[in-house]
């Protein structure tokens, strides 16, 4: 069995906590864990209050939002849920009952679309094109009078096409309806200025930036009509109950403060690497996703005639970690429906494998996995009866 | 390393035995489709005089039960008269194994029917099946629980897809409870149709959905 050093290719499913993260959220673990409490309170309560502020302000600002902008949540699930449900609530009987949604949108944006349809709220799944792009005609002609609610993501969880959110909420601002986007893999990475685009809602995450797990926030744009689904307490401007997890909030602010424009584009030279020489040298693979509207982060890979569960279980024995959109490896034994969503057909979902980079990868790294996935490719392909048809 | 597979499990899959094709094979078998997620495929050369399996192959699209499955059958065929090949069960692999993960049955238990069915190719060809008897809605039902509902991984019998089956005159209709337009419906059609079409008295198959 592999007992030497991992390579960790997963990193939009979680990453590593950053040391730097830690260290500037102990003092708020062990010295300053207060409840943040009004300014009528005691002093622990409104330094930690404070100590809150702080960490909204900067983080709003990273969006070009103000602070009363910013709600802290538990992370991009809960964002989505707020954005989806919270607009429902408020909007559903006043102004109509109709969200339109891309189809391959994430789970927390799908499957809160779809407990709204249980509820009698009408969806629509937006087609994407062969690169996973959402056509700006086809979702214009998709708004009608009921809509309420446009989430199309920033960029997709599995094969990394980053949509144009510049033009679709140019369409959405247009029609009066509100526009949420899923930015959980780019922030802060591929920026948003909210100055600049049209976008009323944004999810958020530290988990895909080195930050701590269980913290994330939502931008909601001064204005918006959304309502509180989760009842409790008074905190966020009261629209998201529950105590504040300042050592999070302080983490967040931290993981965004040490992702630098020259560190992505170290992270994308990874990429780059991984896709063309994989596309080069390994025959019979397709590249999934757009190729230049494409996250730094993400390569996204099918190969032909074989199947994803036995290309992971074969590199995790190399200590390689990655994920596939093969039903074999997933809890549901579904396909990934992002595959299926682009025109792949089941065995292009079967066989993807998606290999995504983090601070702590380097091209050494790459160049091992390379060399690794060739020959477990070729060996598993040697007793594909696929591959042999075909071949 | 963390598996839910076994030490055997896993051994099978790095090293799978009797892997390949052969040629000249006196049965063979494909069962499973990319649709549902695995395939494998059996080969057997057979001694005509004493019926005993004197070699085996195998090949494999699928997950690393799928692999080690086919690999430990060919294992437990090989030697092994075809009546004998015959007996082997799902729970004879799994135990060889050293147990499989429940959840991956389905992709396991193709190997077994990959080997039940080359035997069955073989007697087909060397007229050993005993009486041709007519299809029946029975038989179309025992098919189709080889055809996975790709949504759950389970058969379409078993998750309740099949809503009528008649079978009349060499044609049999078979209605599946899924929308027309369903993302799975086409590969759905194409695998009863692959399932159904070779049954001997069968000259039609039309496969229609609910909505």
């Amino acid at each position: 069995m592999f007992t030497g050093k991992q390579i960790y290719l997963d990193n939009s499913a979680a990453t590593r906590l950053d040391e730097r993260v830690l260290e500037a959220m102990t003092p708020y673990l062990f010295e300053d864990y207060a409840v943040a409490t009004s300014e009528f309170a005691y002093s622990q309560g409104i330094e930690a209050s404070e100590a809150l502020n702080g960490t909204r302000e900067s983080l709003a600002k990273a969006l070009g939002a103000t602070p009363e902008e910013f709600i802290f949540t538990s992370g991009s699930t809960e964002s989505s849920n707020l954005a989806l449900k919270g607009v429902a609530l408020a909007l559903g009987d006043k102004k109509g009952k109709h969200l339109i949604v891309s189809k391959i949108e994430d789970f927390p944006v799908l499957n809160s679309a779809r407990a709204l349809e249980k509820q009698g709220f009408k969806v629509t799944l937006l087609d994407v094109d062969g690169d996973g792009l959402v056509d700006l005609d086809k979702l214009e002609k998709a708004i009608g009078k009921e809509t309420i609610l446009v989430s199309i993501q920033h960029a997709n969880q599995e094969i990394g096409t980053i949509q144009d959110i510049a033009g679709i909420g140019a369409i959405c601002r247009e029609k009066g309806v509100l526009f949420h986007t899923d930015a959980t893999h780019t922030f802060p990475r591929v920026p948003i200025d909210v100055k600049k685009v049209p976008v009323d809602l944004i999810t958020v995450s530290a988990h895909t930036i080195h930050g701590p797990k269980g913290i994330g926030g939502l931008y909601v744009r001064q204005g918006t009509k959304i309502a509180k689904w989760m009842d409790g307490g008074f905190q966020e401007f009261d629209l998201r109950a529950g105590l504040e997890n300042i050592p999070g909030a302080i983490g967040f602010v931290r993981a965004v403060e040490l992702v630098t424009p020259r560190e992505t584009k170290r992270i994308q030279a990874m990429r780059d690497r991984i896709i063309d020489r994989i596309l080069a040298e390994i025959p019979d693979t397709t590249l999934n996703g757009h190729r230049e509207k494409r996250l730094p982060q993400n390569a996204n890979i099918s190969f032909h005639f074989i199947e994803g569960e036995s290309i992971t279980l074969h590199l995790d024995m190399h200590g390689i970690a990655v994920s596939t959109g093969s039903a074999c490896f997933s809890r549901s034994l579904e396909g990934s429906h992002v595959i299926f969503g682009i025109g792949g057909d089941h065995e292009r979902a079967h066989g993807s494998i998606r290999f995504t980079f983090g601070r702590f990868n380097t091209m050494r790294e790459v160049n091992t996995v390379i060399k690794t996935l060739a020959s477990i490719v070729e060996e598993l392909r040697k007793i594909s009866p696929l591959a042999r048809k075909r071949g | 390393m963390k598996s839910p597979y076994s030490e055997t499990v896993l051994e099978h899959f790095r090293h799978p035995h009797n892997v390949g094709a052969i040629e000249d094979a006196d049965g063979k078998a494909q069962e499973g489709s990319p649709a549902c997620g695995d395939m494998v495929s059996v080969y057997i050369k057979v001694d005509e005089k004493t019926k005993v399996i004197n070699d085996i192959k195998f090949e494999s699209y699928g997950c690393a039960s799928n692999i080690a499955t086919g690999s430990i059958i060919t294992d437990l065929a090989k030697g092994k008269t075809i009546d004998e090949a015959k007996k082997i069960t799902w729970k004879d692999a799994a135990e060889a194994l050293g147990g499989l993960p429940k959840i991956k049955a389905h992709c396991s238990v193709l190997a077994i029917e990959g080997l039940r069915s080359a035997i069955e190719n073989y007697e087909e060809k060397h007229g050993l099946v005993k009486e041709k008897k007519p299809t029946n809605m029975e038989t179309v039902r025992q098919r189709l629980k080889k055809v996975m509902n790709p949504m759950v991984g389970l058969d379409l019998v078993r998750t309740n897809l099949v809503q009528t089956i008649e079978v009349k005159k060499g044609t049999v209709r078979i209605v599946i409870d899924l929308p027309a337009d369903h993302q799975f419906a086409p590969a759905i059609k194409e695998e009863i149709k692959e399932k159904i079409e070779p049954l001997w008295d069968v000259e039609k198959v039309a496969v229609e959905f609910t909505e």
